[in-house]
């Protein structure tokens, strides 16, 4: 068994980066995630692995940071909160379009605007729908615990350098700030350019030895040429959507209804499914841990086992939503429930809503 | 086992400390924990609570509407957190400050003088041991060797020298505490 220690979410994910073996974390400083960047800072991983840290002057400098440095191969990450993430978008679909493989972490604060520094959910259109222009997409990793905040920054790493994609992990402000229970895994040994020579054979870190070129771009002036690139891009993505979907299942074997959430809301309505058992409703919970690919399958295969309706519960005006009603496709009752703004919903607030708008509904 | 916590007083009463003392002798004795502050504009100059979860089982929400028990050290606390005292639960206070004591008929209430016991032992920053070790008396949900254990771990180094004392201010607490109604 791995060391055990009592974490904060943020910190968590700022430990974890070290022991993955990344190469550089470069951002900025933004509540509620502020303590990435501290955590790492304090740590020294300099002086533990070699690990850069770097706080840049803005969070379009960290994005073009990792830009760069994500092309060489090394494994390099930024996190930020949603205000942040905006600023990056423009380098996150350079980075898509270019097929680097890099980790961004968004710890998500209410919105629209510069909005509150209390937790939200508001930013899964611009995580799993793009957010930049073009047609691209991010590998999510949905955390909702502090262990996953921990476990999937390997994970994502993992998935990143698997497909040439950059993976994100959306977590939120709540998820950031507490502190729970957390098993750290074994440090990990960073590469050497040698290696990354040997693994990445795309990786823009000097010439081979037979004189061929790589090169990294995500500019192509044919549009036969772009098509074709988009192509490739697009069987990437249905690959992934065909073997990435992660998800948990909770109390689904006998459910009626089904509570589809992510993230802290997860847990809240696992809260919420208990207050509702215990009233004689058969309700499960349907997690997708990765938001895109999302688990449409799954819920296909729970309309087809009978399950009469569907409460999508986020943080936000009802986002997800939207993906539940395209996998339902119309044949049961799909719901939202979600409070808005950095107000975070009880578990009583949830079973009200699953007995309003689906059971009674 | 599943204990749902509330902590709530002032900003610098040492209330997320406490929290944090409690989830990490959680850990030491092999529970589940979280520790869910309330955090934001909320904090500045005005209350501050936490909400402590040690359960048998994997934790479900951090965040909760209604608890076992609440530790309440101020009278904004007890205006806003009486009322979420499950029925027959436990709501532990310590009366200095406090202009309006607790009132409900169906959970049970004990006192701490935390803040005078400090003051006696002469050192006011050992007041959230007290309380934490009247909560342990009512609820002896992890031993005393574990919340040691937590507390090493929690606090750096250079403070370990202080352990002892923190040692005496909870054993204070455990013996001190005042049953004003059981149900």
């Amino acid at each position: 068994m791995g060391e055990l220690r009592l974490m904060k979410g943020n910190e968590a994910l700022a430990e974890a980066a070290i022991r993955a073996g990344v190469d550089g974390y470069f951002g900025y400083p933004i509540t509620p995630q502020s303590e990435v960047i501290e955590y790492l800072t304090a740590e020294k991983p300099y002086e533990r692995t070699g690990m850069v840290v770097l706080q840049a002057e803005s969070e379009v400098a960290s994005i073009n940071m990792l830009y760069g440095a994500g092309a060489t191969g090394k494994k390099v990450m930024t996190s930020s909160s949603s205000p942040g993430i905006s600023l990056m978008q423009e380098g996150i679909s350079y980075i898509a379009g270019a097929e680097i493989p890099v980790v961004l972490v968004n710890v998500v604060r209410g919105g629209p605007g510069l909005g509150d520094i209390q937790p939200s959910q508001s930013d899964y259109f611009q995580t799993t729908k793009g957010g930049g222009h073009g047609d691209y997409r991010l590998i999510a990793l949905a955390p909702s615990s502090v262990q996953e905040m921990s476990d999937f920054v390997p994970l994502a790493f993992e998935l990143a350098f698997k497909y040439r994609n950059p993976a994100i992990i959306i977590s939120d402000g709540a998820i950031g700030q507490m502190m729970e229970k957390v098993e750290l895994f074994e440090q990990m040994p960073r590469l050497t350019d040698e290696e990354i020579r040997e693994k990445y054979r795309w990786a823009t870190n000097g010439k081979l030895k037979d004189g061929t070129r790589r090169v990294i771009t995500s500019l192509d002036l044919d549009p036969h040429k772009l098509e074709e690139h988009n192509l490739k891009l697009q069987a990437k993505y249905r690959e992934i959507e065909e073997k990435e979907v992660r998800y948990e299942m909770l109390q689904c074997e006998d459910a009626e209804y089904i509570i589809v959430a992510y993230g802290l809301s997860a847990r809240i309505s696992q809260k919420a499914i208990q207050l509702l058992r215990e009233k004689g409703h058969k309700v499960g919970l349907l997690r997708p841990i990765t938001i895109w690919p999302f688990p449409k399958k799954q819920i296909d295969e729970l309309v087809k086992k009978g399950v009469k309706g569907f409460l999508s519960v986020e943080m936000s005006a009802g986002q997800m939503v939207e993906d539940v009603k395209l996998a339902v496709n119309g044949r049961v009752k799909v719901e939202h429930f979600g409070r808005l703004g950095g107000v975070i919903h009880s578990p009583e607030e949830v079973v009200a809503a699953m007995e309003n708008k689906i059971i009674g509904g | 086992m599943t204990e749902e916590i509330i902590i709530a007083g002032f900003g610098g009463q040492g209330v997320l400390s406490m929290g944090k003392i409690l989830a990490y002798s959680g850990i030491m004795q092999d529970k589940e924990v979280s520790w869910m502050p309330s955090y934001g504009p909320e904090m500045r100059g005005g209350t501050a609570n936490v909400t402590v979860i040690i359960s048998d089982e994997r934790i479900s929400s951090p965040i909760l509407e209604v608890f076992d028990t609440a530790i309440i050290l101020n009278q904004q606390s007890m205006d806003k957190f009486e009322k979420t005292v499950k029925p027959g639960g436990v709501l532990l206070y310590d009366p200095n400050g406090i202009s309006r004591h607790p009132e409900r008929k169906d959970i049970n209430i004990y006192k701490i003088e935390g803040a005078k016991l400090a003051a006696e032992m002469g050192n006011l920053k050992i007041f959230n041991m007290v309380v934490l070790g009247a909560f342990l008396a009512i609820k002896p949900i992890v031993n005393l060797e574990n919340v040691m254990k937590g507390l090493k771990k929690s606090l750096p180094e250079r403070y370990h020298k202080l352990l002892p004392l923190n040692e005496d201010a909870i054993r204070l607490g455990m013996k001190n505490v005042i049953t004003v109604q059981e149900v």
